[in-house]
């Protein structure tokens, strides 16, 4: 009898680490809470950097699982777990399950922007997060201003909840910078006279292809980059966004207007990633994500012999690096369950 | 504008008042300034409220102008204060009130550090009992003088002679609010409301009757700034400050401009007449300013009191526009009589703005 791995979180990361486990012969039960697969990649339109759409990629994974054989559990949320020997007794709101080993795969949340109060958002009319703009492009919405009226300028602040003590988020989330540079070109091919700057602490460009990117958006898009953190944001008399920076480059003060407002949120642990945490005993870093048990050469595995981590709930990635870290999880946890020797040292 | 954002981070912000028996610390320049307000707030406590509250004659200055202005060190700072809180401690006293937002501010980051660093509060004591032969309680409740006026805004609107509305066309007025920098900008959490959307003046426009105006400059410093305006060399800073926060208000048309501040009322007043006489441009309708109160004043004026009691002929800009929009009852030609009926004399009129007398 195969041995049984309950993946928990259906979003990228717990897709291809059940594809793969189910094709190292494993019995793989994939638990989702929500009513489909796909997590964050449902929200997002065109990925960075090539600019294909996400649900190329979901698709993908999708049909991973589908080859595979995985036993998909939608609707289902985890409630209570014990441990007995070996054994995980998993309870769900429908069922209970015995795994010989769990992947935790609960993802991340955006930065909630309304803890930024001087930025506005939920108050002016006119401020929203890249999450949100997002979802405009996947539903071919305009982008226009809450009244209907065109967007001639546009601001586009990084590092909104990320690299932020005051935020309580030390950490840089790894994916804001390229997604202001991909979203601001994408705004600026639907708006071709729109002027656009972005507000930035660093750019981190460090991916292939990254460069490239914020490249064309200077060069064939006219983004203007300023480096100066916002200080403040207001809502003037035509409902447009009067925000407040230091050039830090030029070391002055800027005060300028925009119709649109683009908050870049960065990720925090999803409340998924904390319960499974708390319910497996798993210890958290501190930035609170899950903790692998080494950095360098524990990665995938935890605290909890058996309990393995796969994609953003141990720490900020771009899609391209969660696949990755889930085919690696897939890998120490093969490595576990068939007691392979490189798994001891 | 979704004002149910606001409201959803006034949830975030709210703080526990003291409802009664509170010890009076006044400011020391409001009795110049503006010198009917804090007596109306000892009159609205005691007479409309009921309270017990201590006015006490022994208590000096903070230090906070001199402490902000670097001359004076943190440790004699504390020092001061606590001589305050041993004044409240020996009358029986619990509930700090404190008159001034720079005082209020200061007493918060005194406690904080206080519970942050014990050795400082030891070192206080001791400072206090060597120098005075004093010793104090620390306060079981601070509160600014806003937040208790805010906290009884609605018992006050029971008591009214007038609500925020403007009886020639029915509609509120429409109030900017100016909240000192050191109510909230330090520690938000010590503010009614927070820091970046405070409540606790809007509370009382919006509670009387009228309409809360946001405009882009609300959050800046009416321009005191206390090195600003304390270093001669700096007053230029002091009026550009409040310059910007002109400019930006008046596309809103207030009806008028509610302050929590002792220098706020008063820059925000006094430099209307210099950028008037000195630039020829004005803020409110048909060449006159825009009027600026304190929220004991607007307290006041919502309960009917006596306009030139409550020391508006103290401002220079004339507050008699917003009151005949209130449709006030009152002795126009009492404005520059003192309380014993004496002519206090009337001052010149201004080249271009605008007053009413």
């Amino acid at each position: 009898m195969s041995k049984k791995v309950v993946v928990i979180g259906a979003g990228p990361a717990g897709m291809e680490t059940s594809t793969y486990l189910a094709n190292f012969g494993f019995d793989v039960d994939l638990i989702e809470k929500e009513n489909q697969v796909g997590g964050k990649l449902n929200h997002w339109d065109r990925l960075f950097p090539s600019m294909r759409k996400g649900d190329e990629v979901k698709e993908f994974l999708r049909k991973g699982n589908k080859f595979s054989n995985i036993n998909l559990l939608l609707n289902t949320e985890i409630e209570n777990v014990e441990q007995i020997d070996n054994k995980f007794i998993i309870a769900t709101n429908n069922n209970k399950i015995q795994a010989d080993a769990v992947v935790i795969a609960t993802g991340f949340e955006i930065f909630d922007a309304t803890k930024k109060e001087e930025y506005g958002y939920g108050i002016y009319d006119n401020v929203i997060t890249s999450k949100d703009l997002e979802l405009l492009f996947r539903q071919n919405k305009k982008i226009v201003r809450a009244d209907g009226k065109p967007v001639k300028r546009v601001g586009i602040v990084h590092c909104v909840g990320s690299r932020d003590e005051k935020a309580g988020n030390i950490y840089c989330s790894k994916v804001c910078c390229v997604t202001g540079v991909k979203q601001a070109i994408e705004i600026h091919e639907a708006n071709p006279d729109s002027e656009i700057y972005c507000f930035y602490m660093d750019l981190r460009m460090f991916g292939m292809q990254y460069e490239e990117l914020y490249k064309k958006a200077q060069e064939e898009h006219g983004v203007q980059f300023i480096r100066g953190r916002l200080s403040e944001a207001a809502e003037s008399l035509d409902g447009s966004v009067i925000v407040k920076v230091e050039d830090t480059l030029s070391g002055r003060p800027l005060k300028m207007s925009v119709d649109l407002l683009v908050l870049l949120v960065g990720f925090v642990p999803s409340q998924g990633t904390t319960k499974m945490g708390n319910l497996f005993g798993v210890s958290f870093n501190p930035n609170r994500f899950l903790e692998y048990s080494d950095e360098h050469t524990g990665t995938g595995l935890t605290n909890v012999p058996g309990v393995f981590l796969a994609g953003t709930c141990s720490a900020p990635r771009t899609l391209t690096n969660t696949i990755l870290d889930a085919r690696s999880t897939a890998m120490r946890v093969a490595g576990y369950l068939n007691a392979w020797e490189t798994e001891k040292r | 504008m979704k004002v149910e954002g606001k409201r959803h981070i006034w949830k975030e912000y709210q703080k526990d008042i003291a409802d009664d028996k509170y010890w009076y610390a006044r400011s020391c320049i409001r009795q110049n300034f503006f010198p009917g307000s804090e007596t109306a707030f000892l009159r609205i406590l005691r007479n409309e409220l009921g309270k017990d509250i201590f006015d006490s004659q022994c208590h000096t200055s903070c230090t906070g102008i001199g402490y902000h202005c670097d001359i004076v060190p943190f440790e004699t700072t504390m020092t001061v204060v606590a001589r305050q809180f041993s004044l409240m401690s020996e009358k029986g006293y619990k509930n700090y009130a404190a008159s001034c937002i720079t005082s209020f501010g200061l007493y918060t980051e005194i406690l904080e550090t206080w519970e942050s660093h014990p050795h400082l509060l030891e070192k206080t004591r001791d400072n206090l009992y060597k120098s005075t032969g004093r010793t104090f309680e620390i306060p079981e409740d601070l509160a600014h003088t806003s937040d208790i006026i805010f906290k009884f805004r609605k018992e006050i609107f029971e008591k009214r002679k007038h609500s925020l509305i403007n009886i020639q066309t029915g509609k509120p007025l429409r109030g900017v609010e100016h909240i000192g920098c050191h109510y909230a900008k330090m520690f938000p959490h010590k503010g009614v409301g927070g820091a970046e959307y405070p409540q606790v003046l809007a509370g009382m426009i919006e509670d009387w009757g009228g309409e809360v105006v946001d405009y882009p400059e609300r959050r800046h410093c009416c321009g005191f700034g206390f090195r600003q305006y304390v270093v001669k060399a700096n007053r230029g800073y002091s009026v550009a400050n409040s310059h910007k926060k002109f400019e930006s208000m008046e596309p809103f048309k207030p009806d008028f401009i509610l302050t929590n501040c002792p220098g706020c009322p008063m820059f925000l007043d006094r430099w209307q007449y210099f950028i008037a006489e000195t630039e020829g441009k004005t803020y409110g309708e048909n060449g006159l300013g825009i009027p600026v109160l304190t929220y004991e004043e607007l307290a006041g004026i919502v309960l009917g009191y006596d306009p030139w009691e409550l020391g508006l002929q103290m401002h220079q800009v004339s507050i008699e526009p917003l009151l005949d929009k209130l449709g006030y009852e009152y002795d126009k030609s009492g404005k520059y009589k003192a309380l014993d009926g004496t002519n206090l004399g009337k001052p010149e009129n201004p080249t271009n703005l605008k007053i009413t007398c």
